[in-house]
């Protein structure tokens, strides 16, 4: 017997939370316990009282499954709202990375030309070593830490999908 | 930390109170006359606040499952939320399939955990456990408070989430000390959640096209849940004035039985793995399904891909993700099914609908049930042995004048009494049916018992499921329930030797119940009285021995060993492929089948 599954696509999950203690285990904790994937997940306050938190989720699945997964998030008690950007329409996504890469000479010339062409900022420098910081699409951060790895690579940091709609209407 | 309760709130500050004295105030104050429990080392400060309050009634069982179980008992029958208090580690986690079992049927309830103090949390201390983390994903919501002027507004709001929306168990943990340190009793204001508003009103325009469906069809069929008991007994109501205005044919999970009274015509019987031919084949050929409070579980579809292939689907329910979940709607209603059902009937009679001509409908349903599905091979001899169907049906038939509370554990025994006892109205039955736990029925048993002291209670049992919960006799002595276990003995974990008989080519493998008690010497040890029958010319004197000794009374109702559960849909058959007798029995599987429960 195999097993079988379903072509999956990727949403953009923006859920608007209480920010409780448990709530970033009662999310993570439902994508678990129903099999759903997470590809990441970011979460911080985002009101002026500390009472409500954003959580932005990318994940994957059937558009039967994202239909669930939506649903299922909505009725938890804290979960004020469950927006998926991927089907609300245009938005715009960023994602930062924290690169460290080591070398000296050509290399070290060849990191720092290429973090231009990203427009990533240099933030930390010792004699043989970088630290770059690049904001953009997940994609874009790929690229940069691929060719990063020719060039010394030692360490990534990255903060996952933080997302909005575009336009000047609120979620 | 301030003294132990009864310690006087401070002089210069009289409004306060310990966290125990609150939490039992608010329960007065929600209405709370029954609490089930046991107590421990972490809950001290809240029995002996409960100790002054002799408003609430405390039932002390015998292991804290019992406590849940007893208070789902306790909420299936009443429609009121159950309550358990139970203390830190163990409690907790025995608590815990209790808890689950609530969560998967939708029982109203709020279990009160004892915790150890605050500052000890997360040091393994002695009976500590995670009990936010363990039950976090068995509970429709859970707080950990540690403070005790959050106690008031968590247990009225959390009263609110268990019993509003589609009803659930919600756990409170209380650490020690925030029992014990004194803060101002708060009741909130408003009850209105900021984040949890679940839709009771259904949208007007998804009523309308319901109805519309509802009018064209000539084949539909209603498909009722236990969203239609949760939703009290006006839905039932409204359920039976629907129907009969439109003249459909009524199924129901086992959830819902007594929704829809059993003696009506238009009842068709339980759907589903154990349901009637009749039921499966009219779901299967229907052209509208109106499903109303029901979740299209697996138990009820079988194979999917073949479940009602012609038919549109209409799916009431309050619960937004019970919706699509597993099978497509056409049209989707999001509301309370009494609601729902009341806008239905509204609509159709403000529109001016007539009840079509389903006469064609009705024949072939006529047809099916023809095949008498629930019709059993049996020797009617005086000295023959009981058929456990016919013990079943001798039990509805002695007792249906007496309007009777049946609940039963998980297995043979509760399908043919879901297959034989008929039900009339709502909050008559009260089953194990998403978690199937074994263990649930006596304690349901004792919990509405509790809630109904003069209603007759039996508890349909099987000698297996029984002796998971069965120190519970400890607890209708102390209470003098007069509860009434009926066991359907065959000295089989039966369900489990049925699919071993069917998927596994009868290899019995640990499906054998061993080293039984003596079930009568049991009862009597417990002060309880004991009968046994094994004949079937004195079945029926023994249940009318049974009715009409008072107090608890245990039945060793001795039944065919080897009966099977029939009809049946194999795991992975469609609704058509319904075996109806054992001599359709292939007694193996192919690989898909068996990877299905």
């Amino acid at each position: 017997m195999k097993i079988t599954q379903q072509k999956a696509e990727r949403h953009v999950l923006a859920v608007t939370v209480d920010n409780e203690a448990g709530i970033l285990a009662r999310i993570a904790g439902l994508f678990s316990a129903r099999g759903y994937n997470i590809e990441s997940l970011t979460v911080a306050d985002i009101s002026a009282d500390h009472a409500l938190s954003r959580i932005t989720i990318v994940t994957s699945g059937p558009p039967a499954v994202i239909d669930q997964i939506i649903a299922q998030l909505d009725r938890l008690v804290p979960v004020h709202s469950v927006i998926d950007l991927t089907e609300t329409g245009a938005h715009v996504e960023r994602e930062l990375a924290l690169v460290k890469v080591a070398g000296t000479g050509e290399k070290r010339i060849e990191a720092l030309r290429m973090a231009d062409v990203f427009r990533a900022k240099v933030v930390d420098t010792t004699l043989t070593s970088f630290v770059f910081e690049i904001t953009g699409t997940s994609d874009k951060v790929d690229s940069f830490i691929a060719l990063m790895r020719e060039c010394g690579l030692v360490e990534v940091g990255r903060t996952g999908v933080v997302a909005i709609g575009r336009g000047s209407e609120g979620g | 930390m301030t003294a132990p309760f009864p310690a006087p709130a401070t002089m210069n500050d009289a409004a306060e109170m310990s966290g125990a004295q609150i939490i039992v105030q608010a329960l007065v104050d929600l209405g709370v006359d029954t609490v089930f429990g046991y107590p421990g080392g972490a809950v001290l400060p809240i029995y002996d606040a409960l100790f002054e309050h002799p408003q609430i009634t405390h039932i002390l069982v015998r292991h804290e499952q019992a406590a849940a179980h007893a208070a789902e008992g306790y909420a299936r029958s009443t429609g009121k939320p159950g309550v358990v208090l139970v203390t830190s580690g163990p409690g907790a986690t025995n608590a815990v399939t209790g808890i689950t079992d609530a969560l998967m049927d939708s029982i109203p309830m709020v279990v009160l955990t004892g915790q150890v103090p605050t500052t000890l949390i997360g040091t393994d201390a002695f009976q500590e456990c995670d009990t936010v983390g363990i039950t976090r994903h068995c509970t429709k919501h859970n707080y950990l408070v540690m403070d005790p002027a959050r106690l008031g507004p968590v247990i009225h709001e959390a009263f609110h989430i268990a019993t509003h929306g589609r009803p659930g168990p919600v756990v409170i943990d209380i650490p020690k000390n925030v029992q014990v340190a004194t803060a101002p009793y708060i009741v909130p204001e408003q009850i209105e959640h900021r984040s949890y508003r679940p839709q009771v009103e259904p949208d007007s325009e998804a009523i309308a096209s319901a109805l519309a469906l509802i009018a064209s069809a000539r084949q539909p069929i209603f498909y009722t849940g236990g969203g239609v008991i949760n939703a009290g007994p006006e839905a039932s109501t409204l359920l039976r004035e629907l129907v009969e205005l439109t003249g459909a044919p009524v199924t129901s999970t086992l959830m819902g039985l007594g929704a829809f009274p059993a003696s009506d015509e238009k009842w068709l019987g339980m759907l589903g793995m154990h349901g009637t031919y009749e039921a499966n084949m009219a779901m299967n050929r229907a052209d509208l399904i109106i499903a109303v409070g029901a979740r299209f579980d697996d138990r009820v579809t079988g194979r999917l891909d073949a479940f009602s292939p012609h038919s549109k689907k209409i799916h009431i329910d309050i619960d937004r993700s019970s919706i699509n979940k597993i099978v497509a709607a056409d049209v989707s209603v999001v509301g309370d099914a009494g609601r729902s059902l009341a806008a239905l009937v509204a609509g159709w009679k403000a529109a001016g609908h007539t009840r079509k001509d389903l006469g064609e409908w009705w024949r072939r349903i006529e047809g099916w049930r023809a095949t008498r599905c629930l019709d059993f091979p049996e020797d009617k001899a005086p000295e023959a042995e009981i058929m456990p169907q016919r013990a079943v049906k001798a039990l509805y038939e002695a007792t249906r004048h007496l309007d009777p509370i049946i609940t039963t554990e998980v297995g043979q025994h509760q399908m043919w009494a879901a297959q034989h006892f008929g039900f009339e109205e709502p909050n008559r039955w009260l089953t194990s049916g998403g978690l199937g736990t074994m263990g649930y029925g006596f304690p349901a048993a004792n919990g509405a018992q509790v809630a109904f002291p003069d209603r007759l209670v039996i508890c349909i049992a099987g000698e297996a499921s029984l002796q998971m919960n069965i120190q519970e006799m400890g607890t209708c002595a102390q209470y003098r329930l007069p509860v009434k276990i009926f066991i359907l003995n065959n000295e089989w974990m039966g369900m489990v030797r049925q699919w071993q008989e069917l998927t596994y080519e009868s290899r019995y493998s640990n499906s054998y119940s061993d080293s039984l008690p003596d079930f009568v010497k049991l009862a009597e040890a417990y002060g309880w009285t004991g009968l046994k029958v094994d004949r079937l010319g004195d079945l029926d004197a023994t249940i009318k021995t049974m009715i009409e000794t008072p107090g608890p009374v245990m039945v060793d109702c001795r039944v065919a060993k080897l009966a099977n559960c029939f009809p049946m849909i194999p795991s992975g058959a469609a609704h058509t492929d319904m075996l109806l007798q054992a001599a359709e029995v292939t007694g193996t599987m192919d690989d898909e089948a068996k990877a299905l429960v």
